[in-house]
């Protein structure tokens, strides 16, 4: 019977110290070749008037053969008695790193090789700085070519002896050093007599005194949602657990809105009906309370949520061709929230081969390729994210620039506040006077609690006229109802401001205030502003209570917003006589994950009304705005 | 967690990931086994579901009872077929074994060109393709995710990075991603799945009266059996669990030169 137990093993190490020649080597001594593999890749070397090269197994690419370098990660299978292997052959050269990196991430164990002759050099420091950057605990270090040495003990000794003092700089303790050969097979599969001195294991032997490591049972749940299906009546939230077990039956919190639901069923098909999923399984999830949750929130139980910041600390190396540079925007993907994302702070930049810190005049102001940094990150929108060494699949995350993925990095401990509930508060001696009248009796009363809605987009969209319809249709419905409009309050509540940055911001923070109160006052409070920048949006969201906020999104081109122009203010901003307008010669930043999106070039009025009206309905039972 | 199901798991993920991001996009099934699991794969995934197109390059030159196969399960799955084919080198006649094309021209025309054309016409941004990394050396180096150009070009030596399982979803106007949810199966891992989920493959793979079977299909005049006694799928996996033989060893067209199909592929075949 072959055995079904898989472990991933990557080889890295500095160029040329013989990595894939290993790989070559180990194939062949342990039976794994493919029938006629060795005899076509002798015939293709004589054809072409090469030596032969063991090499030539991984390096499958005609560039790869005619430099004998490797270029690219590849992966290979084979078994030995205990389990199957699936090795991940690296290249060793810097200017291939980022092909290096993306071979050691998938792996749960390491060869580091180094050529005994050329004892440790750049990338064998960095590739050990990677391996412990990416998590890999289970390392055995192969020191190479020891043919080149006379198969001298005293040099294997040194070699180890420099390698281990490196380690021992960055925390990392190898289970083994081997001496080996790999050209000519010693101490591969089998033990060498050149070699006689050495009584430890060979590499097969090690290979199999790694362990596999399993899914994190044990740890908080975590469960990114990938995707809101709805083929049928259900919504069905799919995603994978990350840690932990979810349970039907479980109460669920839902970072960062700080959403909660109960589990209603566990969704799979053909696959036995059961009401767990453990870390690992890609499942479905239904829940006994319809809320508004999207790709990127964190189920999570609620005893145990993640953090939910804009600001946090990470170790990152960097690949893209271009620096990592302060005052530039990009994009964080974790786990499957996606970010716009920018530096605060480099706190450090560290040469991975020699652990010197970098010292540059600009060091301070960006990461270079294969570089190494400590820095400070900020997100537009609140994280929700764990520090890597608790829970790794939700404290790691990349860096996307323009159209590449092009750093990753984990994020590390310090202390950071639990929950949102101490921040944005400016002053501890101000408090908030709560009267003799309950939110719930005011609820009772208005048979529905206070919320806002708010609508944002370019001039013209149609934010207006939605809301007066909208406010129609709930006030028949007999709802407590009213609405902020832009151009009214800044007859009187705004008459002192301008349309600068500065003062549109000012604005809105007057309207969020006021709609709060509103809000807090038991009434559905409808906003229609501009409120063209996200993180004025952001801060009326944030003071209000979560899922009391709802973001709608009303969305036409800007050709659409121009052709209409009621008010003739498009025609006089392009001729000038407008400054600073909207979507003209000022931004409008649109909202990344709102709560609605009305498309009023292809909606009616009516129809877009329709669209509100059932996400309130949708929040029912709990929050129950529920019309 | 058993190993089918960590396989199994994984390829959920990918696939739901490709769901979300690409809008207009499609699964090329080739009818073979691999992407009949593929396409099991996504029943699991959408639940049931198969959101998406399939497209069936068809180079005419298939084994007729693949068509057959594949009419019954469009119609019992409910799948929404689209059917690609380079009508322009089929009336020409140039196509291998009568035309003058050789082996990889001819894969090249019927395949490629034929995969390109159904992409413009459809607009698909995102292509789910079922190939795996121990099928042949340069598949080996596959993304997850992987890049064309918009000439479809692989640029093989400029590889995205891809870690934690954080794929390339965005790209320059005019590119295509390729998603490979397969790449970390085997032969074996793909037969022993069909044992476990009974999945329904076409009686070609098993061996007929003469002791031949199919182990790869591909084009009737490039795909040669090859001689077992396997007539189940656990008979299959015991043949394959033995054999040292490679799977394409049938496939004629890999074997025209030493580097046949790596510069296919890198022209934007499979
Ligand atoms: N003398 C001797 N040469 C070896 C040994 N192992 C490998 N080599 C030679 O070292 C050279 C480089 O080997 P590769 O296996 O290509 O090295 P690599 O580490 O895979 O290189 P990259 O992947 O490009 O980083 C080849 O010419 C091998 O033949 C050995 O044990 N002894
Ligand atoms: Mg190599």
């Amino acid at each position: 019977m072959t055995p079904t137990e898989q472990l991933k093993i990557v080889i890295v190490g500095h160029v040329d110290h013989g990595k894939s020649t290993l790989v070559g080597r180990l194939f062949h001594d342990t039976g794994s070749l493919p029938e006629g593999k060795l005899e076509q890749l002798r015939r293709v070397a004589e054809r072409r008037g090469v030596p032969f090269e063991w090499a030539n197994l991984m390096d499958a690419l005609q560039s790869e053969r005619d430099q004998n370098i490797t270029i690219d990660t590849a992966q290979i299978w084979f078994h030995t008695a205990r389990r199957q292997y699936v090795i991940i052959d690296a290249p060793g050269h810097k200017e291939f790193l980022k092909n290096m990196v993306t071979g050691a991430a998938q792996a749960e164990a390491a060869l580091l090789v180094i050529d005994a002759h050329e004892g440790v050099q750049e990338n064998s420091r960095r590739h050990g700085y990677l391996l412990h950057l990416l998590g890999i605990r289970q390392v055995a270090v192969l020191v190479n070519k020891l043919d080149l040495e006379n198969y001298s003990a005293a040099r294997f000794q040194q070699v180890e002896n420099d390698y281990r003092a490196w380690l021992k700089t960055i925390g990392l303790e190898p289970r083994v050093f081997i001496p080996i050969v790999a050209r000519d097979g010693d101490n591969i599969a089998t033990r060498s007599g050149k070699l006689g001195w050495y009584d430890g294991p060979t590499v097969l032997e090690a290979l199999d005194g790694f362990s596999a490591t399993d899914r994190p049972d044990h740890q908080p749940l975590r469960m990114p949602i990938q995707d809101v299906y709805r083929f049928d009546h259900r919504r069905i939230l799919a995603g994978r657990v990350e840690a932990g077990v979810i349970q039907v039956g479980d109460k669920i919190v839902f970072s960062p809105t700080d959403k909660t639901s109960t589990v209603k069923t566990i969704e799979r098909w053909n696959a036995p009906a059961t009401d767990r999923a453990a870390a690992g399984e890609s499942i479905g999830i239904t829940l006994t309370e319809q809320i508004f949750v999207a790709r990127g929130a964190v189920a999570a139980h609620e005893a145990a949520p993640p953090y939910e910041l804009s600001r946090f600390k990470a170790r990152l190396f960097w690949l893209g061709k271009r620096p990592f540079a302060k005052g530039r925007n990009y994009k964080l993907k974790l786990a499957t929230q996606e970010l716009e994302c920018f530096i605060e702070s480099v706190d450090q930049v560290i040469d991975a081969s020699s652990l010197a810190v970098v010292s540059r005049k600009e060091h301070e102001l960006f990461v270079g390729r294969h570089e190494v940094a400590e820095l400070t990150l900020r997100t537009r929108k609140p994280l929700a994210f764990d520090v890597h060494a608790d829970i790794a699949p939700t404290g790691r995350f990349v860096i996307v620039d323009e159209f590449d993925v092009a750093g990753g990095g984990i994020i590390i401990g310090d202390n950071y506040p639990r929950r949102t509930h101490d921040a944005g508060t400016k002053s501890d001696n101000i408090f908030w006077s709560r009267g003799k009248v309950t939110p719930q009796q005011r609820a009772a009363r208005h048979g529905h609690p206070g919320c806002v809605i708010w609508l944002t987009g370019l001039s013209s969209s149609g934010k207006s006229t939605i809301a007066t319809e909208l406010e129609r249709e709930l006030f028949n419905l007999g709802r407590s109802v009213y609405v902020l409009d832009g151009d009214n309050i800044r007859h009187g509540l705004g008459s002192d401001l301008g349309f600068s940055p500065k003062d549109r911001a000012e604005n809105i923070r007057r309207v969020a205030e006021v709609a709060k109160l509103f809000a807090d006052a038991g009434v559905i409070c409808i906003t229609a502003f501009i409120s063209p920048y996200r993180a004025d949006r952001d801060f009326a969201r944030k003071i209000m209570p979560a899922g009391r906020f709802i973001e709608v999104h009303v969305n036409a081109p800007i050709e659409v917003c121009e052709r209409r122009d009621p008010k003739g203010l498009y025609a006089k901003a392009r001729a000038k006589e407008i400054k600073e307008f909207t979507g003209i010669s000022a931004p409008y930043e649109p909202p990344l994950h709102p709560e609605i999106e009305l498309r009023t070039d292809q909606l009616s009025v009516s129809e877009s009304v329709a669209r509100v009206l059932e996400h309130l309905q949708l929040q029912d039972d709990s929050s129950a705005i529920s019309i | 967690m058993d190993h089918l199901s960590k396989l199994e798991n994984q390829s959920i993920y990918i696939l739901r990931e490709a769901f979300n991001k690409f809008e207009h996009l499609a699964m090329l099934w080739s009818i073979g086994k691999d992407s009949t699991v593929l396409l099991w794969l996504a029943r699991k995934a959408f639940l049931g579901h198969v959101p998406f197109p399939l497209v069936h390059v068809d180079t005419s030159y298939k084994i007729p009872s693949m068509i057959e196969y594949r009419d019954r399960l469009v119609r019992e799955w409910k799948l929404q077929l689209v059917v690609g084919q380079n009508h322009a080198v089929l009336e020409a006649g140039t196509t291998f074994p009568n035309g003058r094309a050789t082996r990889v021209e001819c894969c090249g025309t019927l395949k490629k060109d034929a995969l390109q054309q159904v992409l413009a016409k459809h607009h698909y941004t995102g292509v789910i393709v079922g190939v795996r990394r121990d099928e042949e050396p340069t598949r080996a180096k596959e993304r997850y995710f992987s890049p064309r150009d918009k000439n479809m070009e692989w640029n093989v030596e400029d590889q995205p990075p891809e870690l934690w399982d954080q794929f390339k979803t965005d790209f320059a106007p005019g590119a295509h991603i390729r998603i490979h949810p397969l790449l970390h199966w085997t032969e074996v891992n793909v037969w022993e799945y069909i044992e476990r989920e009974n999945i329904p493959v076409i009686p070609l793979y098993f061996a007929n009266g003469e002791g031949l079977r199919y182990r790869s299909l591909g084009c009737a005049p490039c795909t040669a059996p090859i001689k077992s006694s396997a007539r189940t799928v656990s008979e299959i996996i015991t043949e394959l669990r033995q054999t040292r033989t490679p799977e394409r060893s049938g496939r004629a067209q890999d074997q025209e030169s030493e580097d046949a199909f790596e510069k296919l592929r890198r022209d934007g075949y499979m």
